[in-house]
């Protein structure tokens, strides 16, 4: 039972935080919020991910010794290379979430959305300038 | 922030340690961890410390608005240029081996840095231009 | 090492606990910058040494910094809402419906892991399909002794223009968005 859990500790736990970062994204008003729980759930994605290509009593996936390394036990490095490009394109995504709200707080005055959607029911912008 | 005596020379002083830093990390991308990616972002990193310290006006100064958008496109363009020239040395889309070098193994090699040295400037370019895009009261 | 990945683990939770629900932005955004620090600490543990990295130095320091230069031109705290709160005084009822959905996903999603390989497991399919040919062969190949440098450069370097390309597109949609040219300056 206790090898069942230690098996899927790191499953579960990526899980968890997807779960917080998932609820902090339907929830809660305020955009920035919104977009801290969106990184909360993209770092539990990669989690998710490490934690697979982990192998027991592997090491780091660096060569020292170009000539005897054929006995050491690496970890395996294809998912890491997925993972730098997802946490790039994870910054990327945040930066242009970030600029939107600031013109969204440019136009409506607030970073709430049920706010914004009040503004919006009262008085639609057609063309906004 | 401009005011603060231990700020201003800390800054003047870290510096060009932050950047060396970036250099060698880019430089070392093959021997240790590195690469292009982190060394791009420390290097943007110390341009904003420049603006968060000194101003904004004064971190525009060091890096103009043009020469910034310049050097956003420089690096990918260094990027799809060596792919392309490989087409022309014979080989597919991206395959280093067919670079007019001595083997494969080291036009492989020589590929690599040329593509994170593309890679970094695209990188530390952005880097710097988010930030001064979103910082800064509403008259900047 | 078991010990420390649980407490790590653990402590993460607690810290994005903490950061969805504070009311200050200001703090929410610090406490991201501590779970990105916490988070690359558990990368080290994972030994996924390059991916800690990238991680210290974007979640930590870009992406932290960004918010922080959002909080200079909206305002700073969470508006409070004014209906009324069941269960304990903590959730009013849309937030009870939300929490709802994220049990059940949860509970679903925790269920698909039932049969999932074991944490580690060298004969995973993860671990036995392509991984072992790059290993073998990135040094005698390229000549570079990172093996994720040389997967991410060499064997899949469309994948990087590509990223390369995101990078570029987010600095275009920025310009685009938020710069303005007054007085016809170009």
């Amino acid at each position: 039972m206790i090898e069942f859990i230690a098996d899927k500790y790191n499953f579960w736990i990526a899980i968890v935080l997807m779960m917080i970062g998932f609820y902090a994204i339907i929830a809660k008003h305020n955009l920035v919020k919104k977009v801290i729980g969106l990184n909360i759930f993209q770092t539990s994605v990669f989690l998710f991910y490490i934690s697979i290509s982990k192998v027991n009593g592997g090491t780091a996936p660096i060569i020292w010794h170009p000539e005897g390394h054929a006995e050491v036990v690496y970890d395996n490095p294809l998912p890491h290379v997925l993972i730098l490009t997802a946490i790039v394109v994870s910054v990327s995504v945040t930066a242009v979430a970030l600029g939107i709200i600031v013109k969204l707080y440019k136009n409506y005055g607030s970073i709430e959305d049920d706010e914004i959607k009040l503004i919006e029911h009262n008085e639609p912008e057609l063309d906004s300038k | 922030m401009k005011d603060d005596v231990i700020l201003r020379t800390i800054t003047k002083f870290m510096l060009p340690f932050i950047q060396i830093f970036a250099f060698y990390t880019l430089a070392h991308g093959e021997i240790s961890p590195g690469g292009g990616f982190q060394a791009g972002v420390i290097f943007g990193s110390s341009f904003i410390l420049i603006a968060l310290v000194f101003g904004k006006k004064e971190a525009r100064s060091k890096m103009p608005r043009s020469v910034n958008d310049v050097l956003i496109s420089t690096g990918d363009f260094i990027y799809a240029f060596t792919g392309l020239f490989c087409i022309f040395a014979g080989g597919f889309f991206l395959e280093y081996g067919e670079l007019p070098f001595h083997s494969a193994k080291e036009g492989n090699h020589i590929g690599m840095i040329i593509i994170e040295l593309g890679v970094a400037i695209t990188v530390a370019a952005v880097m710097m231009t988010i930030f001064f895009e979103i910082a800064g009261k509403e008259d900047d | 090492m078991i010990a420390v990945d649980f407490l790590l683990l653990l402590l993460l939770v607690i810290i994005a606990v903490a950061a969805i629900s504070a009311k200050d932005i200001l703090t929410s955004i610090m406490l991201l910058g501590s779970y990105s620090l916490v988070i690359a600490m558990e990368w080290v543990l994972l030994n996924a040494v390059d991916v800690a990295f990238t991680e210290a130095a974007v979640g930590a320091g870009i992406s932290t910094i960004l918010m922080i230069a959002v909080l200079t031109r909206v305002p700073r705290f969470e508006k409070e809402m004014t209906e009324q709160k069941h269960f304990f005084d903590l959730f009013n009822r849309s937030e009870l419906l939300a929490l709802a959905t994220v049990v059940i996903t949860g509970i679903l999603l925790i269920s698909g892991t039932w049969d999932m390989p074991a944490f580690g497991d060298p004969n995973s399919p993860a671990n036995s399909y392509l991984s072992p040919e790059y290993i073998a062969r990135s040094y005698p190949e390229t000549g570079s002794h990172n093996i994720v440098t040389a997967v991410l450069a060499s064997y899949r370097g469309y994948d990087t223009l590509g990223e390369t390309t995101v990078v570029f597109t987010a600095a275009i949609c920025l310009i685009l968005l938020i710069r303005s040219y007054k007085n016809n300056e170009r």
